[in-house]
């Protein structure tokens, strides 16, 4: 007796379901168009020397290139909560999570190292 | 050095007749040797009319099986070069004492254990679990191919083509000087000015984008393409630990490729990420390796894990103990796998807050890899196990990796770290993990899945002879460095001054003659097993009276592997299956759309050898060239959009019952 069923799915390449969310011309324009502005502020903030503090300065270049990330993703890789069954999330949720893990543990390592290691060299004189 | 006319120079980049080793007598004759042998394939191949067999079978092939066994073939002729390095090694350090140079020059000495590092890592363990992995994953899981057919079988000529350009350096120019993680200063322009680094660099690029992509490949094919009513808490425990070590891999390895590209940029266009000057830091260079360096241990032990676990289960005839808290430890290893890089470089100088933070999350991962052991013990305890040669590798493995994981957990401390680090205690305890782990995870799987892949069993002698010989081999070679470590002895040292070490090295030489010999014997088990193929055959598809869905099709199975793709109800789903009273189906088959085979994936992994050469010897002209042609021929590629072919009804009902012809036979007597 059998107890199981078949199931033919024809081939290895069953289920063309991409979730391809909206990739229109038109999204495909604004994306870039908001790329290239968010590309063109950056460079005209540090060549026009806008802003006196360069340290102001980088942190409106990465929160802008953060803000670039996004638009990638939305216009460009077409990403949403659906798309794709969900899968685009998690994978998103996984990634952020393992660049985050590389990026502040660098961070983190490498101010100690900076920190104990790289003397100055006024102090390196210093040293017998 | 003569002087060169510029066009040469243009030609031949920085190439002149001197970068051929031909004053190195030991080089010389390793290439006399080489050139025979080759020549002696080539001929035979030739003479046997195979080229065509093998271009239109197997090198242009994307069906996952037949890659899966190039790739493991690509590894054990990788073993080879590999070992004879290690060989080497030991033989230098053997004798290289009471004044004695040993045989080996420095400059030749540093590139061999560069060499055997890279080669036993990338070109070796890498190919190996990839090519386990590609086999099995999609038989285990109920599927046709891989997700991406064509994209497995260009990232398996990726693979090669950087052991390609590995073993090109061995006669022309030389390889890396540095050790095989190639950290600047050393590995940068001014301290390595010559081909070798360059050599490294492009391999491992080559080969990394292999790699990536067969990563990808996995992850989609697991997630996607499991057979109707296998869950993800109903995948075979391998399937599982290939699903986490490629998360790894698409995860790591662009971390790689960034950061061997950042030292490329030093060297060919002078920045400065990794000088020690103008801003740069080369301890950033070993804090980014290492991200990727760590995970890739992993990489590489997870799917040694789930071979295993399958073993475990099958020769103790029972449902294997633990598949949950399995699954939660394999995922728990992935996760911390990611969190405890610094703890290859505790000594560079981090302040004690981040040492502690690394040494702890080291030390936890020992929890649930002591959780494994105790699930397959647990599997072992009451079962009828059968002492097969998978089995055997698989109780070796458990009692040889426990003292690696131990002294692991030792390592992991920091203060203790500060005294063993760079010791060959350092060496003896990752050897002990890749050896114990990794080679012995791929020799049961490749004894358990060999009669999957041919149809016949691997000669059970010749395999115990291999076995003892590389597991007695294995403790003489490495116990001795364990004790030298704690002498306070380092790693890669070409002379000694204390003679009474000698006798350990002495010892660890013979250990290593040991291993040679196991190596031989898998050889000459190989080679017996194929002669007698008809004494060792398998009709039945399920010699080992397996659990998973890979024993369910005939061996060697079909290209289309399932005639019809099984439906899931249970764990161990041909065990289920079995139990049921499964029939097989004898009629009503339907096509079957499969993927042609195409040379592409070859040409754009000579193309990109090509490349990477070029970019080695300096030879621009020649490095735009192909690189324009490699771009251009993806494209064109792309174009072809009549790579589906399609199996007909008829030809899937004569296999099918050819395989119930066979199997009636083997009921009948």
């Amino acid at each position: 007796m059998s107890t199981h069923a078949h199931d033919d799915r024809g081939g290895a390449h069953g289920g063309h379901d991409h979730g391809n969310g909206e990739a229109t011309p038109k999204s495909y324009l604004t994306g870039f168009i908001l790329a290239a502005l968010l590309t063109a502020i950056p460079f005209w903030l540090v060549m026009a020397g806008t802003i006196d503090n360069p340290a102001i300065t980088a942190l409106i270049i990465t929160a802008l290139a953060a803000v670039q990330i996004v638009v990638h993703m939305v216009f460009f890789l077409h990403m949403n909560a659906r798309s794709e069954g969900g899968w685009t999330v998690m994978a998103l949720a996984f990634t952020v999570i393992f660049v985050v893990i590389a990026l502040a543990g660098s961070l983190w390592v490498m101010y100690h190292l900076d920190a104990n290691m790289m003397l100055a060299p006024h102090e390196m004189s210093q040293t017998p | 050095m003569q002087a060169e006319s510029p066009a040469v120079h243009f030609l031949l980049g920085r190439f002149t007749l001197e970068s051929l080793p031909i004053h190195e007598p030991i080089l010389v004759v390793t290439f006399l040797v080489v050139a025979l042998l080759g020549l002696a394939l080539v001929g035979a191949i030739t003479w046997y009319r195979l080229w065509g067999y093998l271009w239109r079978e197997w090198f242009t092939s994307v069906d996952h099986k037949r890659i899966g066994v190039m790739y493991l073939v690509l590894g054990i002729v990788m073993l080879l070069r590999g070992f004879s390095d290690a060989i080497m090694m030991r033989l230098q350090q053997a004798i290289a004492f009471g004044g004695s140079e040993g045989y080996l020059p420095s400059h030749h000495y540093d590139q061999v254990f560069t060499a055997h590092g890279v080669i036993m890592i990338f070109f070796v363990a890498m190919p190996l679990i990839t090519g386990l992995m590609n086999f099995v994953v999609p038989l285990q899981i109920g599927a046709r191919d891989v997700a991406f057919p064509f994209l497995n079988n260009f990232s398996f000529w990726m693979t090669t083509a950087g052991a390609v350009i590995v073993m090109m350096s061995l006669f022309v120019g030389e390889f890396a000087k540095t050790g095989w993680l190639a950290y600047p200063p050393l590995s940068g322009i001014q301290y390595s000015p010559d081909v070798g680094v360059d050599y490294y660099i492009w391999a491992l690029q080559v080969a990394g984008i292999g790699t990536t992509l067969s990563g990808i490949n996995l992850v989609a094919t697991i997630l996607k393409m499991r057979a109707p009513g296998m869950t993800m808490m109903r995948m075979p425990v391998f399937t599982w630990t290939a699903l986490c070590s490629n998360i790894l891999i698409v995860a790591t390895f662009p971390v790689l490729t960034a950061t061997l590209a950042l030292l490329a940029l030093d060297r060919y266009l002078g920045m400065n990420f990794f000088t020690s000057g103008l801003g740069g830091n080369p301890m950033m260079y070993v804090n980014l390796i290492w991200i990727w360096g760590h995970p890739e241990v992993y990489i590489l032990v997870l799917p040694a894990f789930g071979v295993y676990s399958e073993v475990a289960a099958t020769f103790s005839g029972k449902r294997l103990f633990g598949y949950t808290s399995m699954v939660y430890a394999t995922v728990v290893i992935t996760i911390l796998s990611y969190l405890v890089w610094l703890h290859h470089f505790f000594t560079m100088g981090s302040g004690a807050s981040v040492n502690s933070f690394f040494g702890i999350a080291t030390m936890i991962i020992s929890i649930p890899t002591g959780a494994k052991i105790f699930n397959w013990l647990f599997t072992m305890y009451r079962g009828r196990i059968r002492f097969e040669e998978p089995m055997m590798w698989t109780i070796a493995f458990m009692l040889t990796f426990a003292i690696g994981g131990m002294t692991g957990v030792m390592l992991a401390i920091p203060p203790a770290d500060f005294v063993l680090h760079n010791s060959l205690f350092l060496v003896a305890h990752f050897h002990n993990v890749i050896i114990g782990g990794v080679v012995f995870g791929m020799f049961a799987g490749i004894s358990y899945w060999f009669p999957k892949a041919f149809g016949f069993r691997l000669d059970p002698f010749w395999g115990k002879v291999s076995f003892w010989f590389w597991v007695v081999g294995f403790y003489v070679a490495f116990m001795p460095l364990y004790l030298l470590g704690l002498m306070g002895v380092t790693r890669r040292l070409r002379v000694f001054d204390d003679p009474s070490l000698q006798i350990w090295f002495v010892i660890a030489g013979c250990g290593a003659f040991l291993i040679l010999l196991g190596i031989l014997a898998f050889l000459v088990q190989i080679y017996v097993s194929i002669r007698d193929r008809e004494r060792l055959a398998d009709v039945t598809g399920d010699p080992w009276n397996g659990r998973t869905l890979e024993w369910s099709t005939s061996s060697p199975p079909p290209a289309y592997n399932f005639a019809f793709t099984p439906v899931v109800h249970d764990n161990d789903a041909w065990w289920d299956m079995k139990r049921h009273g499964y029939s097989r189906p004898l009629a009503g088959f339907n096509p079957i759309v499969v993927p042609r085979n195409t040379g592409a994936g070859v040409i754009l992994a000579a193309l990109c050898t090509i490349l990477a050469v070029a970019l080695i010897w300096y030879v621009w002209w020649l490095a735009a060239l192909s690189f324009v042609a490699a771009i251009a021929f993806a494209i064109f590629h792309t174009f072809d959009y009549n790579r589906l072919g399609t199996v007909a009804a008829e030809e899937i009902t004569g296999t099918e019952s050819e395989r119930t012809r066979l199997l009636a036979g083997t009921a009948a007597p």
